[in-house]
């Protein structure tokens, strides 16, 4: 099947100039050759830690960055090298849910005004009250009521405000939506609720997500297929069930034995990182993760790994960048084994 | 059990604006163990970063603050001390760490002064006895190469190794209580594990007493061995570690615990998570009643909208939970755990 994004050695690289006369420069790689498929529907978890380039990654493939190189092929068209206006039909496909609605609603504008203006631009053709007709049909699809038209944001809590963040990226009835952190700043019963809306939106209007977060659990909730980035590249690429159950780089162990689980009883090993992270000025030769991991083996420090099929029958949309197919990492959760007819010795 | 190096009783917190007075923290009683940690987690608007700002007096005088009932740290209500008295207490016997560790931190100041200083209000040393407990504080934390950065200014350094030195600067004067204030949500997974490890290992070298503040049940597993759960000003459900997250009794504890995300579950279609309906009701406009009744899946007209539940042990083994409906309901977590 033909995805609806297809993203080819993408960079987006951030120029620093510094030296006498800032004459040296040197470049902050943010996104440093990602390839990344999306399936009409699907819902991709990007995960990583600060300064991984997973919100980056998720921008640029919004076109609100111009790419350093690469390109980004939407719906069969490289989008990466178009003019403003020639973005300007695609804008209308995709968009974009913010960590922190707030800054992202115009706190003088009615709750009315900040979902109709995207029509104005969109859909001209729309009379004024079939938009707020729209409006409110949305409004209604997130769980909120009419009579928020007339408020500002302000008024609302932290859960309705990323609703009405949510009803914004919906109006123009997109099919991609790129979600940067949406439930990071919530509590955590707010946090299910939206989380459910996510589901349910995707579920009724046929989504294509991308879902970025640093919060594993959950990505484990949401997503059909998990990507892990560390300093601009993803390190490994899985279903979800497969990358908590069989993680295959060094990397994804340690995010998922790091993070503390809601349990009693004894506590899971920890995979510690060695030393402290690399500056993204200067990463690493060869894989980037080698100064802290655990398996590095000096050929590491040679090429950078690719992306390739991950080793012992994980599975053929397993990808893995790590050079070893002799780990035996632990994985978060134990499968219980399925009842298995016994192969005569 | 040892006596309790911290008592809290019937704490009560008003805040006075506007004219009116709101009141955000009813009658909140705890002990604190040498040794142990206490988890007090809540969400936010719960009254959990209140309590603990009342604990080292942080907060605001009276008249725009009324703080009511007793702390007591071994025979002294901490409430009853002037100001200077305070300052003696904060440091030696209780200190705090915050979530954002860079407003503990002053920018213009290199950080190993910054610790010095702590040392330096407190206690009678010279410059080489001080300098030699910064460092050894900076490598008690796991601060890499010590003589270097003591040098450095907080901007220089990265989130986690802030937290460390903002550690470091709590313990210099081995409090017997440290108050956490959610200090690793603003942290990366791999950098939270490493701070949690940190302070469960200095809890067991200097014995100290741990209140730890946060509205994350993993990190609640990770670090406690004591749970409160508090909603609007008031403890709702108390117990240990496996009581609370494993058989919890009050709706609101349950409904919590059923909106947390599972591995367990990840990658499978387990259907939508637990929600608790609603939101936090503001301190000025609790219901009547027990406050989580209009949001509570277990309310019963009649019974829960007519009087405030005490905190009374339930279950078996009991611990104490403040639900009008407790007695009747065999509540059993909605995931199992």
């Amino acid at each position: 099947m033909k995805p609806l994004i297809d993203c080819i050695d993408l960079k987006q690289h951030y120029p620093i100039r510094h030296g006498l006369l800032g004459r040296q420069s040197l470049a902050v790689k943010a996104v440093d050759g990602v390839n990344l498929q999306i399936q009409r529907g699907e819902v991709v978890g990007l995960v990583g830690e600060s300064g991984s380039g997973k919100s980056t990654l998720g921008r640029t493939l919004m076109m609100m960055e111009k790419p350093t190189s690469g390109s980004v092929i939407y719906d069969g068209k490289d989008i990466a090298g178009l003019t403003h206006a020639g973005l300007h039909p695609y804008r209308r496909r995709m968009q974009m849910v913010f960590q922190d609605p707030f800054s992202s609603l115009n706190p003088r504008m009615t709750v009315e005004d900040s979902l109709t203006m995207p029509l104005r631009f969109h859909a001209p053709e729309l009379s004024a009250a079939q938009r707020r007709d729209e409006a409110a049909e949305t409004l209604e699809r997130v769980g909120l009521s009419r009579s928020a038209f007339e408020r500002f944001p302000h008024e609302f809590s932290g859960g309705q405000r990323q609703r009405i963040g949510i009803a914004r990226a919906l109006m123009v009835k997109p099919e991609f939506i790129v979600a940067d952190e949406p439930v990071s700043a919530l509590d955590v019963s707010v946090q299910a609720q939206v989380l459910n809306l996510f589901s349910s939106i995707r579920q009724t209007l046929g989504l294509t997500l991308l879902f970025v977060t640093h919060d594993l659990a959950v990505v484990g909730h949401i997503a059909d297929r998990v990507a892990v980035m560390y300093l601009g590249q993803i390190m490994e690429i899985a279903p979800t069930r497969a990358l908590f159950t069989a993680p295959a780089h060094p990397y994804t162990e340690t995010l998922l034995s790091a993070a503390p689980q809601p349990k009693a009883g004894p506590r899971r090993a920890r995979i510690a990182m060695r030393g402290e992270p690399p500056s993204p000025l200067n990463p690493p030769s060869g894989c980037v993760f080698r100064t802290r991991c655990a398996h590095a083996l000096p050929e590491c420090a040679q090429e950078r790994p690719a992306l390739r099929p991950a080793p012992a029958g994980r599975g053929a949309s397993h990808f893995t960048a790590c050079l070893r197919d002799d780990l035996s990492l632990t994985p978060a959760v134990t499968e219980t084994p399925s009842p298995r007819i016994r192969t005569p010795v | 059990m040892s006596d309790p190096i911290l008592s809290v009783r019937n704490l009560t917190i008003r805040f006075k604006g506007d004219g009116r007075e709101t009141q955000v923290v009813h009658g909140v009683d705890f002990d604190i163990h040498p040794g142990e940690t206490l988890a007090l987690v809540g969400e936010s608007g719960s009254g959990k970063s209140v309590t603990s700002f009342a604990l080292m007096r942080l907060l605001p005088e009276a008249p725009r603050c009324r703080i009511d009932g007793q702390i007591r740290m071994g025979g002294t209500d901490l409430l009853a001390l002037t100001e200077p008295q305070m300052a003696a207490y904060r440091g030696p016997r209780i200190a705090m760490i915050f979530q954002e560790p860079l407003t503990s931190l002053n920018p213009v100041h290199r950080v190993g002064d910054q610790i010095a200083e702590a040392i330096r209000f407190h206690r009678k040393m010279d410059r080489t006895a001080i300098r030699a407990r910064v460092l050894e504080l900076l490598r008690m934390v796991g601060i890499p190469d010590p003589e270097r950065r003591m040098m450095a200014y907080p901007h220089e350094m990265s989130g986690g190794m802030r937290q460390r030195v903002v550690i470091a600067m709590a313990l210099a004067l081995e409090p017997e209580l440290l108050i956490a204030d959610e200090p690793t949500t603003a942290l990366d997974v791999t950098v939270q594990a490493q701070i949690l490890d940190l302070l469960r290992d200095l809890q067991k070298r200097t014995g100290m007493a741990m209140l730890f503040i946060t509205h994350d049940f993993g990190v609640v597993a990770e670090i406690a061995e004591r749970v409160m759960v508090m909603y609007s000003g008031r403890i709702v459900e108390e117990g240990s570690l496996g009581a609370v997250l494993e058989r919890p009794r009050m709706p609101y504890t349950s409904g919590l615990l059923a909106s947390v995300p599972r591995f367990e579950d990840a990658g499978q279609s387990k259907g939508p998570l637990g929600t608790i309906e609603g939101f936090v009701p503001s301190p000025d406009k609790l219901p009547a009643g027990c406050s989580f009744h209009p949001r509570c899946p277990q309310f019963r007209p009649g019974l829960c909208d007519q009087r405030m539940p005490e905190l009374l042990p339930h279950g078996r083994p009991a611990h104490p939970v403040r639900c009008l409906r407790a007695p009747d309901l065999s509540l059993v977590p909605e995931v199992p755990a």
